[in-house]
Formats: C-alpha cells, sequence, structure tokens
C-alpha cells in the first residue's frame, strides 16, 4: 500500500487501465469468441452431428440433475458439502443391478400376472427396482447423517467436511470389497432392451442390423426414459417443497435455522428428510446412469458426483432450479466440449467454464445474494 | 519483543539435529529397512505440502483444495529437469526453467510495483495483463537460455558426477517450487476473490484441471519424457533423508519466521475478520495472496521431493481425491498448529501405509481404506479440534497473547472465522 500516492500521481499510473475494466473483459471476450466461433463453425459444418451432441448433452444432463438437486439441498439447509453424495449415487445403481441380475425383480409382473401384456410389466417392474434403489439410498443417507454428521453439527464445518470424506472413502473401500461390491467393473444389465430411432423425414425406428442413414440424428429409448422419468421426479419434488408442510419446513430451515426452530420446526427431522429426499433422487440417477452407461464399478459415483456438484454451484447452490439448468449447462459443456474443442480436456474446459462463472457470479447463475443475518 | 536466539531456539536446533542423527544412523545402520525409509521420506514431504496449506488454510483462512496441483506442478517440473540431465544429458530443462522462472518472476515483481498503485482494478483484468507479461517473459527467457545450454552443459559435466547430480537435483527442487509459486499467483489473483467454500470449489477445479493436463503432456504439449498417462519413469532417486529433512527445516523455520513476524500477524488479522483486518489498514488482498503463493511454494517443494523417492511419477498420483489428503492432515494435526501438522504428517503416512499393512491380517490388505475413515469418523467424533488443537513447541510458539475463551468458541463454527459463522448460524 503506498499511502503517499497523490491523486494525480494516480491518475499518471494507469487509472486509464480500471476505466471500463477493458483488459479483463478483453480477455475474456476473446475466449469466448474463439468457443463460440469453434461452435459455430463446427454447427455450420455438420447440423446434424451438431443437435446429435445436444441431445447426447442432455441426456448427461438429466442425470447430473438428479444428482445436483440432493447436494444443492443438502449444502442450502446445512451448508455441507456431501461428498458422500457421489457414493449413495453408486451404491443406487448397484442396488439397482443385484435386484435386476440378481433376484429378477423387474420380471415379477409377468411372473405374477402370466397375462400381463409385456411393455407394462416390463414399466412397472423397472419403476418398482427403481422404487427399491430409491428407498434403499434414503435410508442409507439417513443413517450416514444420524450417525456422521449430526453428532458434529455444532462443530467446525471444516469437522464435518472430513466426515463426508472420510463416509464418501468408506463407502467407495466397502463397496470394493470382494464380497460386497467387487473391484473389478461389472457389466449392467438392462431391464429392457435398447431401441434405437433415427430421424428422417419423421421419426423411425432402427432395425437390428441396420445402420443409421446418413444425415440422420438418432436417439434411442433410454434418453426418452431418462428425460421422463428425471422430470416427473423433479416435478415430484418441487412439488414437495412447495406445496407440502415437510416442503415449507425445509426452506425455512434454509433460510434462518435458530427462528426456523423457534418457529417449533423439528430441524432434527427436517434435515434428515432433507438427506433422504436428495439420496433418493441420486439413487434413481445412479439407476439412470447405469442404464445409459451399463458398465458399473465401486468409485463409478466419484466423477459424476464432482460434476454434479460443480453443476450445484454454477446454478446457484441452495436454489433448486439453478441445480436443474446449471446440470443441463454441465452436461452441453461437456459433450460439446468433448465433440468440438478437445476430447480428453473436456474436464478441464468444464473446470474452467465454472471458475468464469463464479468470478462474474459469485453466487452461481440463479443464486441469491449473501443475505445479511444478524 | 523476545530475543531472536534464546533457550528454545537452541533447544530446538539441537532436537532438530538429534532427530536427523539418529534416523541417519538408523537408516545408515540398516535397522529400518528400505520400505520404511521411503514411509519416513513419504511422511517428512507430506509435511512440507500440509505446512503450507495450514499457512493458506490454518493460518489465514483460504479453504484451498489446489494444494495438490501445485503438488503435481512442482513435482513434474522437477522431474524434467533432472530427467533430461540424467537421461538425455543435457541442460535444456533447466536452463529454460531457470529463465523462464527468473523473467516472469521479474516481470510479475515489476508489474506489482506498478499494478498495486492503481486502484480499482478488477482481477480478471489484472490476471489478464499479468498473463500477458508472463507469457512474454517466459518467452524471452526461452529465447536467452537456447544458447546458454550447451555452454552449462559443458561446465556442469566437467564437475564430477556426484556433485553435479546433486547441484542439478538441488536447483530442480527450488525451480520446481517457483513455478508452483508463480502459477499459483497467476491463479490466485481471480480466484482469491471468491468466498470461502466457492474459492474452495475452484481450487478443486484446478486440481482436475492440472490432472487433465498432466494426462495429457505427450500429445497435447510435446513433452514425450513426461510420457502422459502412461506414467514417467526413469528420474534420479536424489532424494535422500537430508535432503528432505533439510527442506521439512527450512520450511518450518520460515513458515515460523513469518508467524512471528508483523506480516504473520496481518496474515492471522486477516483470518480473524477481513473487514476489522482492513480497518486496520491491511492490504486483505495482498495477504492472501501472499499465503497462496508461499503456501504453493512450499507444496512445489515437496512436489519435487517426492518425483525423486520412487524415481516414478503418474498423473493418478495428482488425482483430486488426494487433495484431500493434505486437509485432511492438518484438520487432524490442528488448525494453526505447525507441530501437530508435522506429527500429523509422519502419523497418517506411517498409519496409512506401514502400520495398518502391518496390523492387519494377510488377505486383508483391502481392508486397510475401509478401517482409514473409520478411524477419521472416530477421530472427528471425539477430536473435531485436531490431535494438539493449537498447541506448539516453544521454539514456533507465536508471541501473540493467546486468545479469549468466547472468541475461541465462536471461531470454532465457521470454516473462515467469525466472518462465515453468521452465516453458517445455528445447530
Amino acid at each position: 500500500m503506498n499511502a503517499t500516492t497523490t491523486s494525480a500521481h494516480r491518475q499518471l499510473t494507469g487509472q486509464w487501465l480500471v476505466r471500463g475494466r477493458w483488459p479483463g473483459r478483453l480477455f475474456l471476450g476473446l475466449v469466448l469468441a474463439v468457443i463460440v466461433w469453434k461452435l459455430v463453425e463446427s454447427l455450420l459444418a455438420g447440423p446434424m452431428v451438431f443437435v446429435q451432441q445436444l441431445i447426447n448433452g442432455v441426456q448427461l444432463g438429466m442425470v447430473y440433475a438428479l444428482i445436483a438437486l440432493g447436494y444443492t439441498m443438502v449444502y442450502g439447509i446445512v451448508r455441507l458439502i456431501n461428498f458422500a453424495h457421489g457414493d449413495v449415487f453408486m451404491v443406487g445403481a448397484f442396488v439397482s443391478y443385484y435386484a435386476i441380475s440378481g433376484f429378477r425383480l423387474h420380471e415379477w409382473p409377468s411372473r405374477v400376472f402370466p397375462g400381463m401384456a409385456d411393455g407394462a410389466s416390463i414399466a412397472i417392474g423397472t419403476v418398482t427396482v427403481m422404487i427399491l434403489s430409491m428407498i434403499v439410498c434414503a435410508v442409507l443417507a439417513v443413517v450416514i447423517e444420524r450417525t456422521a454428521y449430526k453428532p458434529l453439527r455444532d462443530a467446525p464445518r471444516i469437522s464435518a467436511l472430513i466426515t463426508a470424506i472420510g463416509v464418501s472413502f468408506f463407502l467407495e473401500y466397502f463397496g470394493a470389497l470382494d464380497f460386497v461390491f467387487t473391484p473389478s467393473f461389472i457389466t449392467y444389465e438392462r431391464p429392457f432392451p435398447v431401441q434405437t430411432y433415427y430421424i428422417q423425414d419423421g421419426i423411425h425406428l432402427l432395425q437390428a442390423g441396420q445402420t443409421r442413414p446418413a444425415g440422420s440424428i438418432t436417439f434411442s429409448n433410454i434418453l426418452v426414459i431418462i428425460v421422463i422419468v428425471s422430470l416427473i421426479l423433479l416435478f415430484l419434488l418441487s412439488t414437495f417443497v412447495q406445496r407440502t408442510k415437510t416442503g415449507k419446513a425445509m426452506r425455512a430451515v434454509a433460510f434462518d435455522k435458530p427462528t426456523a426452530r423457534l418457529m417449533g420446526i423439528d430441524v432434527s427431522r427436517t434435515i434428515s428428510v432433507t438427506f433422504a429426499l436428495g439420496a433418493a433422487l441420486a439413487g434413481a440417477g445412479g439407476m439412470l446412469y447405469a442404464i445409459a452407461f451399463p458398465s458399473i464399478v465401486f468409485w463409478m459415483g466419484i466423477i459424476p458426483g464432482l460434476k454434479a456438484f460443480i453443476a450445484a454451484v454454477l446454478g446457484g447452490i441452495g436454489s433448486l432450479p439453478g441445480a436443474f439448468l446449471g446440470a443441463l449447462i454441465m452436461g452441453q459443456a461437456e459433450t460439446l466440449a468433448g465433440a468440438y474443442i478437445s476430447s480428453p480436456m473436456r474436464d478441464a474446459i468444464a473446470f474452467t467454464l465454472l471458475i468464469i462463472v463464479l468470478l462474474y457470479r459469485p453466487r452461481g447463475l440463479f443464486g441469491e445474494p449473501e443475505r445479511e443475518k444478524a | 519483543m523476545r530475543a531472536r536466539f534464546n533457550r528454545s531456539t537452541v533447544i530446538f536446533l539441537l532436537g532438530c539435529l538429534v532427530v536427523f542423527a539418529v534416523f541417519q544412523y538408523l537408516f545408515s545402520a540398516g535397522v529400518l529397512n528400505a520400505f520404511w525409509y521411503t514411509l519416513i521420506r513419504i511422511g517428512a514431504v507430506m509435511a512440507i505440502v500440509s505446512i503450507g496449506l495450514n499457512l493458506i488454510y490454518g493460518f489465514n483462512g483460504q479453504f484451498s483444495l489446489g494444494q495438490w496441483g501445485f503438488y503435481a506442478i512442482g513435482a513434474y517440473a522437477a522431474a524434467d529437469i533432472t530427467y533430461r540431465w540424467t537421461q538425455l544429458h543435457d541442460t535444456s530443462g533447466l536452463m529454460v526453467l531457470l529463465l523462464g522462472v527468473a523473467f516472469s518472476g521479474a516481470a510479475i515483481l515489476l508489474l506489482g510495483k506498478y499494478l498495486n498503485r492503481v486502484r480499482g482494478l478488477d482481477a480478471m483484468s489484472a490476471f489478464a495483463i499479468y498473463l500477458l507479461f508472463v507469457v512474454l517473459a517466459v518467452l524471452v527467457g526461452v529465447w536467452i537460455a537456447r544458447p546458454l545450454i550447451a555452454p552449462t552443459t559443458a561446465a556442469l559435466t566437467a564437475l564430477p558426477e556426484a556433485v553435479s547430480s546433486q547441484i542439478v537435483f538441488f536447483l530442480a527442487v527450488i525451480l520446481g517450487g517457483l513455478v508452483a509459486a508463480e502459477v499459483s499467483f497467476l491463479f490466485g489473483l481471480p480466484i482469491l476473490t471468491l468466498g470461502s467454500d466457492y474459492f474452495g470449489i475452484a481450487t478443486l477445479g484446478f486440481t482436475i484441471i492440472i490432472k487433465v493436463l498432466l494426462d495429457n503432456t505427450d500429445t497435447m504439449f510435446g513433452l514425450t519424457e513426461m510420457k502422459g498417462a502412461r506414467g514417467m519413469v526413469g528420474i534420479p532417486k536424489d532424494t535422500t533423508w537430508f535432503w528432505v529433512f533439510f527442506f521439512l527445516f527450512v520450511v518450518v523455520v520460515v513458515t515460523r519466521n513469518i508467524l512471528q513476524s508483523s506480516t504473520g500477524r496481518a496474515i492471522v488479522s486477516v483470518r480473524e475478520d477481513e473487514t476489522a483486518a482492513k480497518a486496520m489498514g491491511i492490504d486483505v488482498g495482498g495477504m492472501k495472496t501472499l499465503t497462496f503463493v508461499l503456501g504453493s511454494l512450499f507444496a512445489g517443494l515437496a512436489g519435487g521431493l517426492y518425483a525423486h523417492i520412487n524415481g516414478f511419477l503418474h498423473p493418478s498420483n495428482f488425482n483430486f481425491i488426494r487433495s484431500f489428503d493434505p486437509m485432511i492432515i492438518i484438520v487432524l494435526g490442528g488448525l494453526g498448529s505447525i507441530t501437530g501438522t508435522v506429527i500429523a504428517s509422519f502419523a497418517w503416512a506411517l498409519v496409512l501405509e506401514g502400520f495398518l499393512r502391518i496390523v492387519l491380517p494377510e488377505g486383508f490388505e483391502t481392508w486397510r481404506f475401509v478401517v482409514y475413515p473409520l478411524l477419521l469418523l472416530v477421530m472427528m467424533l471425539l477430536r473435531p479440534k485436531g490431535l494438539l488443537g493449537t498447541y506448539e513447541i516453544p521454539f514456533l510458539r507465536s508471541v501473540m497473547p493467546p486468545r479469549r475463551k468466547r472468541e475461541r468458541q465462536v471461531d470454532a463454527q465457521g470454516l473462515q472465522g467469525p466472518t462465515s459463522e453468521r452465516q453458517s448460524e445455528g445447530g
């Protein structure tokens, strides 16, 4: 700090730099221009391929959204980056795997009611498996919350964070034991057959052995299922948070915990419910992710969990629509960067995007400005 | 005012000498085998990284998860220098990095003198200006270094093999640290303006970006000797007990001296309350940058030492999951305690790699990482303030009066001291 700087002196030494903040904007503008130019160029070069990438991005983004909501709810209510959330997602995938491959749970309607139509039986069976893995994940999250996080609620926040990392390690490496999930990749058996469609003068089913016509856009029933299931779950969640009493209690606790307690809200129970809801969504996300990328392993939750967390931060942590939109942006950024900028660098690009967004909107895209509390 | 050289200093120096001599004897006499030798050296390296992080988080209150990225930068930079010297017999790595670091460092310092006077310069603009000049300085440095490579190689070859390799190794470790420090300066410019959790997330992103870059060193940057995702081999194993001890000693003493100076009090005041510190005329941004750069310098030094322990580097060693390790260590050792950090680092290395391997029966190797998080949980539940809390041995103890009880309770609430406590109110 140069205390003796006079105002005249200051004018000589570069006020022109400050005016308009142009160096930073110029720099960012250049970076953005290069990216936009690349994207526009590839859009013009192959519009169909570009749309194909967008569709792939939606599929990824929806799964991220299911995980990101858990992160954002838990952070909003206890200000804890719940690193174990990604591993709850992994547990969801494994539970559905065992339910499908081990117990054939997805076939129960056709076993119990042999005359049932094929489509209906598969749909009901799959939904049953999904509900099972959601319930298991919710119970797991509540157990984690009660045993590991609750005793530390009054401890420094860093202790809770370290505990979350510890729980995450525990779930991963306990899962890696030979009699649990084994340390190797497992092929996931989809509860329904994959059907691929292509769009060219209308939507057609791609027959087995048929190559896709040039210049068409393909998508599979997996994409449709992921989008529909995610939207239903998101709708249910937002209804729950906005319309029910427990949802109101959640919002109140996130807003101001001591006052919520004074108003007679059971804070401890509300926090548990939040953990359970987030974990249930993560469990469903785990199953959908495994259906889309049918190879599961004990560490599969780390990277999607991290990406979803970044998406939650991008959208403004604590905000549900923010997490959803952040996840969609993250999915698009990842697929587009992987396809058009540099495939090995796509994670780096996603994080650079996050850092730039944080610099200009420190609370994320939809985050509320920090409230002043007495 | 405390005397510079008093009883506690003598005790500390004698203690260091004794520890060094005892372990040196144990290693050379073969009482502790190569396995334990590696573990002790890794413990010391972790101690250096963690002291750097403790400076950033424990003393300055910046929640950083980027320490592992700077560690990776230091490791790869140092390894590249020694690799080129031992395997290719040229000093191109050394000279290019030396002059590049020197010129860009000079550019940063000169530019800093000018830009410090500019009020209201936003972080992104400062970053853009610094980045431009650093890139120019590095290019100039490389351009000057090129003709100097042959003469230096000749001069170093003239020296005996043992001497020249030690010189190159020493310079490599120092340069690794400096590269990490300069990168941290550039990266810290925009990032340090973020709030505590967001700073942590951005630094975590940095660690991931560095890991991705390391995966692609050969294909995208043409640094074929780093071999990208296949892992770098053929690094000389120069890190001896003497070197790790020497660097640990220097780092501890430097940290202690900084913390006991007026700069150190300014650093701690930023952690306690940024607004009050600013009101007292403390350059909050400058202090944050200083600690961040210093902590990253230590991480870079430790990385250079680590690279020469096994002679093998792989990008997966620098996975972001590992960036929690130094954080775990400083929390276990006690935030704001150098003694605790050093002890916890050695304990971490010995327990995780050594002790658990021995205690667990045959065939239960994989249970190591099941027991480790459980230990962590139990530790956190029993001693949420770390093993030693804020205890320090007399030599390292700060001259500041102990804080009052009420303040300490307030501090226990937030990630970043009293300011963030208000946001995370309640239980």
